[in-house]
């Protein structure tokens, strides 16, 4: 039997009521539901193997760094990847921020950091802080259109990707407009001029395959939550000879090799990267989310994405004053919208009376925000288990709230 | 609808929210401030004219008050609404009155018969709206505090 046919009966949490009615979840974007695999990985680890890793030589011990170890591998086949070219990290933003200051410790006055206008303030902030402290610059590459619906500005590449490009990076699909970047393309062109490439995955990591290879970055970085896995454990794919030259960013137990009162060497990557106790449960339960989406089928995962975002944009689209953000052709699960009269938080919290858990806001981007002319935007993103009928009762709600506040 | 969100939604918010009261900026003014709930990025500046008044030794009051900046109905609704009472008020009455609405919001328990302000009695059974609820609040009082123009970020912590 295809796995897809009782998705739901998987997810736990969707069997509950919200306000006496049933919970319609479209805050994906934000953070996705767990299978009761991943939940059972957790449990099971604390009843049967919790030990710290790396460091007893007891069969608990041995057995969680077994299971940790093996889930590093499940990661890499999940990437294209090596096992040694996975750190695990709290999530995406821990994952740019040890790039941001590794990577960063080497620029200098007059150096490039060339991002996008996309980015979410966790792909933003931390090079912000490194240009501030290392006095090089930032310039982002522009959204084009009224509505973003255009993407990115590849017009302007030749211009901006200069050789004083030191660090390129990019979100594969952006949060709020749920565009899809030519990622191959952007890294290609960053290594033609010598840049190291950072691809933001923290959306397209769970919504369909995902080959570092093919991509050809020399960093991904990404979070287990928002592809089925715990919140609290990400990765840092990096590729292995820029791994070798990088240091670390947090230093401690576990990434040693040799310690004086004097100083210290390090281990090789991985774990170079890992001081302290690694969030094992989560590691081994990230692993678990790779086996329930592949047994999916990520191409799968992404069709079932585009078809029910494209059912959601057509019947948005029908609706009077509603202003919809980004590309009217392929885009990943999520649709976001506004109107001139009724504001986000507003629509959220009526929408909620229906069971419908919606975002309302900047999403983490607001600079974009800012030059779209907005303070914020209604987003609803889905993922596997969502369903045509739920995006219907969305789309009644939004006429009724539109209707209560006189507009629409 | 249930009967929280018609309790939240009360008329008086749909109508101030619909057509706000002193909105936009006050060239007289000689306090500005501005707040930001860093949540949604809504934004509200406030503009006041503090003066003494026409009677001599006593404390100086707000003679005029505007405001503008973007946000949800509660937000646009208190702002409006608070305009209209802090007209005439010195900045002690302002701290008073604002301690009312606070409780308002909070608890849904009026101290006392306090005019519109208590069709704000409803945001309580939303906490995540209490600073949308507050937000004016808190620019007008950052901008009673200030001696010229600041910038307010208003605190997460209610």
């Amino acid at each position: 039997m295809s796995p897809w046919k009782n998705i739901r009966a998987d997810f736990p949490i969707l069997h509950q009521q919200v306000h006496g009615k049933p919970l319609i979840y479209l805050d994906n974007a934000a953070t996705a539901q767990k299978p009761r695999a991943v939940i059972d990985a957790l449990v099971h680890f604390y009843e049967r193997d919790n030990s710290n890793v790396h460091r007893g030589l007891h069969a608990l011990s041995m057995r969680s760094t077994d299971a940790y170890e093996t889930a590093r591998a499940r990661l890499a086949r999940f990437i294209n990847a090596a096992a040694t070219e996975i750190i695990f990290t709290r999530g995406t933003t821990e994952g740019i921020n040890l790039l941001a200051h590794s990577l960063g410790a080497k620029l200098r006055p007059g150096d490039v950091i060339l991002t996008t206008e996309m980015e979410h303030h966790s792909n933003l902030v931390p090079w912000q802080q490194v240009a501030r402290a290392t006095g090089a610059t930032i310039r982002y590459l522009p959204v084009v259109g009224a509505d973003a619906e255009g993407g990115l500005d590849l017009t302007q590449l030749d211009q901006l990707l200069t050789p004083a490009v030191k660090i390129f990076t990019c979100t594969h699909i952006s949060n709020t407009l749920g565009v899809i970047n030519p990622v191959e393309e952007l890294c290609r062109r960053a290594r033609a001029v010598g840049a190291i490439s950072v691809i933001d995955a923290a959306q397209s990591i769970g919504h369909g395959p995902l080959d570092v290879q093919a991509i050809g970055a020399d960093f991904v970085v990404f979070s287990g939550h928002k592809m089925c896995g715990p919140t609290g454990i990400g990765v840092l794919y990096g590729r292995r000879e820029q791994l070798e030259s990088l240091d670390p960013d947090e230093t401690g137990g576990g990434m040693v090799a040799n310690v004086t009162y004097e100083s210290a060497r390090w281990k090789p990557a991985p774990e170079r990267f890992e001081a302290g106790t690694p969030n094992i449960a989560g590691a081994i339960a990230l692993g678990r989310a790779c086996d329930y989406l592949d047994a999916l089928d990520r191409a799968e995962i992404a069709k079932h994405d585009q078809s029910l975002t494209g059912f959601a944009y057509d019947q948005l689209a029908k609706i009077p004053g509603i202003r919809l953000l980004g590309p009217t052709g392929a885009r990943s699960g999520m649709v976001s919208f506004a109107f001139s009269d009724v504001h986000a938080h507003d629509i959220v919290t009526f929408a909620d009376e229906d069971g419908l858990a919606l975002r309302g806001g900047h999403h983490c981007n607001q600079p974009l925000m800012r030059k779209l002319g907005l303070t914020g935007t209604t987003r609803a993103s889905f993922y596997i288990y969502n369903t045509e009928a739920e995006i219907e009762v969305l789309v009644t709600s939004l006429r009724r709230i539109l209707a209560f506040f006189g507009a629409g | 609808m249930s009967g929280d969100l018609s309790e939240l939604y009360q008329q008086v918010i749909l109508d101030h929210n619909k057509r706000p009261r002193n909105r936009g900026k006050l060239p007289t003014a000689n306090r500005i401030a501005h707040g930001d709930n860093p949540t949604c990025g809504d934004q509200c500046s406030v503009y006041l004219r503090l003066e003494p008044p026409a009677t001599p030794h006593q404390p100086e009051q707000i003679s005029a008050i505007t405001f503008d900046g973007s946000g949800c109905a509660i937000s646009q609704a208190s702002a409006s609404l608070m305009t209209t009472l802090a007209k005439g008020k010195t900045a002690a009455e302002f701290e008073s009155m604002f301690k009312n609405f606070h409780e308002i919001v909070t608890t849904g328990q009026a101290p006392e018969e306090i005019s519109d302000l208590a069709a704000f009695a409803g945001v309580h059974t939303f906490p995540a709206r209490i600073k949308c609820a507050t937000l004016g609040w808190h620019a007008a009082l950052n901008a009673l505090k200030s001696a010229a123009t600041s910038t307010l970020s208003e605190s997460l912590t209610r």
